[in-house]
């Protein structure tokens, strides 16, 4: 499936206005996690602006879909699409990390609208969008639970416990992604703990997977279409999408730097960056 | 209530509760046959999730299913709810403000021929750093129904210590029971002995039995809670005697004592000693060798009173 050329675009701009806020954001601060928060925006955009059923009014809706960013420190992008969806107010991105704020750098169900589960310790996201994912069930929802998982968060053991449970449960409606942008804090994961053949592993857990360039909306839109269908259709088995991606992508000052993963920068360097995205 | 398996009224209260509340479910690490949940999965197939040996995922599934309204119990040995998925029960249950009851089988000595691995002496001392959570330790039947069904309803995360094994009744089934309420089971001027656990609070009337026989008048409290331990009451019967032991089946550092400790020391209302486990690893052994071994029992209990109480000062 191709995308109209129209929507291409919509979605196109729809990242390119997270990655922009988002850049302004830690850039206001002057510090963060850059590298990871940038490497999802084009997944942002597919999800919020395309495939995920919320109500920025309403963000416990019964019905929604859920989304669980196990990677809790790229946060500042998240309250980015929710900011531009509407969830809050576009002016709480300058209260990034403030005393008090609203917007803490690993996400939290309790303070900010639109965050679906408590994230930061590595590991433990996936877990919980399992739990997630078994309740609606349970109470007879539709609801899709979307999960994002780290390359180097994988490194976890409870990731894979989390792998098992989900095809054993036959979480079809479990949508997840790994942001494979192939670095963690000490180095790249080839160098620090080589992560192997990662859709194969997860193939071998029994999930449904794809590879996909993660900085390529049709190429996201359509592996979330068949993960959803599938869900539909064959049921029973979870979907893993492998998006590869590149760590700070989109902003020249950090991009592909492996100690971007969490750096400090000025606000005049990000006020170039964005402009630079045009 | 007669003498009855603790696992069972854990089973059949949460039975109770869950005709109750849809919301009530089970979730185990492949201890069911050890935790007495396997007749809940036979009632409600649906709303009993075995994760496999996988404590850590346990504590996380059940972490996403009460972000869903659900009100899991999470259970397995206490040794591994404490100190295996401490993380996860901080982060994605106590912090996330998320109403998770974990529940620790097979406390301190209890683990009998499970021995060292498996015996917990410091999950007290765990759980008491997490901030506003409810700690729990049922002495009996009645209690352990009743504080189930307090925890089914905080709205919170909450640690249920949960002996497993048959406990002989305290109280009736009229009694109620509230979180961080602890019960008055007799009154005394000389000593205030106060007893967590179905293990130490009959040795905790025993042992006051037997200081009556040498004229020893010991009141003795039921904490049943370790967290928030039940001040006013303490305070109260502490100021009457002005002399006080704890009795724990858990080691004295960070223990239920140590919770003790702090409130006496804070307001000077009396001296205190402390039954519990020495600065030791548990062992393999039957609950009664083990008693002796570290010291749990109501002649210990008796000892540290009359210890106290020579030494005492005067006024």
């Amino acid at each position: 499936m191709t995308l109209e050329a129209n929507e291409r675009s919509r979605l196109e701009s729809a990242a390119k206005e997270i990655r922009k806020r988002t850049i302004d954001a830690i850039g206001y601060l002057g510090v963060g996690h850059i590298g990871g928060a940038l490497s999802i925006v084009e997944l942002l955009a597919v999800l919020y602006y395309k495939h995920m059923r919320v109500e920025p009014a309403e963000p416990r809706m019964a019905d929604r879909d859920r989304l669980v960013l196990s990677k809790g420190h790229a946060g500042p992008a998240l309250y980015s699409a929710l900011a531009l969806k509407g969830f809050f107010p576009m002016d709480w991105l300058h209260t990034l990390n403030a005393g008090g704020t609203n917007l803490p750098s690993h996400c939290d169900r309790n303070r900010t609208p639109g965050i679906d589960m408590t994230t930061g310790s590595l590991g433990q996201g996936l877990s919980a969008a399992c739990g997630i994912a078994l309740a609606n069930r349970i109470d007879g929802r539709k609801s899709f639970t979307f999960a994002v998982i780290g390359d180097g968060e994988s490194d976890e053991g409870q990731v894979w416990e989390a792998a098992m449970f989900a095809r054993h449960s036959k979480l079809s409606r479990l949508i997840a992604f790994t942001d494979y942008n192939k670095m963690q804090i000490d180095g790249t994961t080839e160098s620090v703990l080589d992560l192997g053949a990662l859709e194969e592993k997860w193939a071998a857990f029994g999930w449904a997977t794809a590879r996909v360039d993660g900085h390529d909306v049709e190429a996201i839109d359509n592996a979330i279409g068949e993960a959803k269908l599938r869900a539909e259709t064959a049921g029973g088995v979870p979907t893993m999408i492998i998006l590869d991606t590149i760590k700070g992508k989109g902003a020249a000052f950090c991009e592909g730097l492996v100690t971007n993963h969490n750096m400090s920068f000025t606000y005049e360097t990000a006020k170039k960056a964005i402009a630079d995205l045009g | 209530m007669a003498e009855k398996e603790m696992r069972a009224v854990y089973a059949e209260t949460l039975m109770e509760l869950a005709a109750r509340d849809r919301g009530i479910m089970v979730v185990e690490a492949d201890l069911m046959r050890a935790s007495g949940t396997m007749a809940f999965r036979d009632a409600y197939p649906d709303r009993a999730i075995d994760v496999g040996v996988a404590e850590a995922n346990l504590v996380g599934v059940a972490a996403g299913l009460a972000a869903e309204g659900k009100v899991p119990f999470a259970a397995t040995f206490g040794c591994f709810a404490s100190r295996r998925a401490f993380d996860q029960f901080f982060v994605s249950c106590a912090y996330a403000k998320l109403p998770v009851k974990l529940v620790g089988t097979d406390p301190g000595i209890s683990a009998a021929y499970n021995g060292g691995t498996h015996m917990p002496f410091e999950d007290i001392g765990i759980m008491r750093t997490v901030p506003g959570l409810d700690i729990v330790e049922p002495s009996d039947p009645a209690s352990l129904k009743a504080l189930v069904g307090a925890l089914a309803a905080s709205g919170k995360p909450g640690y249920l210590r949960l002996h497993r094994k048959a406990i002989e009744p305290i109280y009736g089934a009229e009694e109620t029971f509230a979180l961080g309420k602890g019960k008055l089971l007799r009154e005394g001027g000389d000593v205030l002995i106060i007893a967590l656990g179905a293990i130490l609070v009959p040795a905790a009337m025993a042992a006051a039995k037997s200081l009556e026989a040498e004229g020893i008048d010991a009141a003795v409290i039921d904490a049943l809670s370790a967290k928030p331990i039940d001040a006013e009451l303490i305070l109260a019967w502490a100021r009457k005697t002005g002399a006080v032991v704890t009795a724990e089946n858990h080691q004295l550092a960070a223990g239920f004592g140590s919770a003790v400790a702090e409130i006496l020391a804070e307001t000077g209302a009396a001296r205190l000693a402390r039954v519990g486990v020495e600065e030791s690893f548990g062992e393999v052994g039957t609950q009664d060798y083990l008693a002796k071994r570290f010291g749990l029992t109501a002649e210990a209990i008796a000892q540290k009173a009359k210890t106290l109480l020579a030494k005492r000062i005067k006024p």
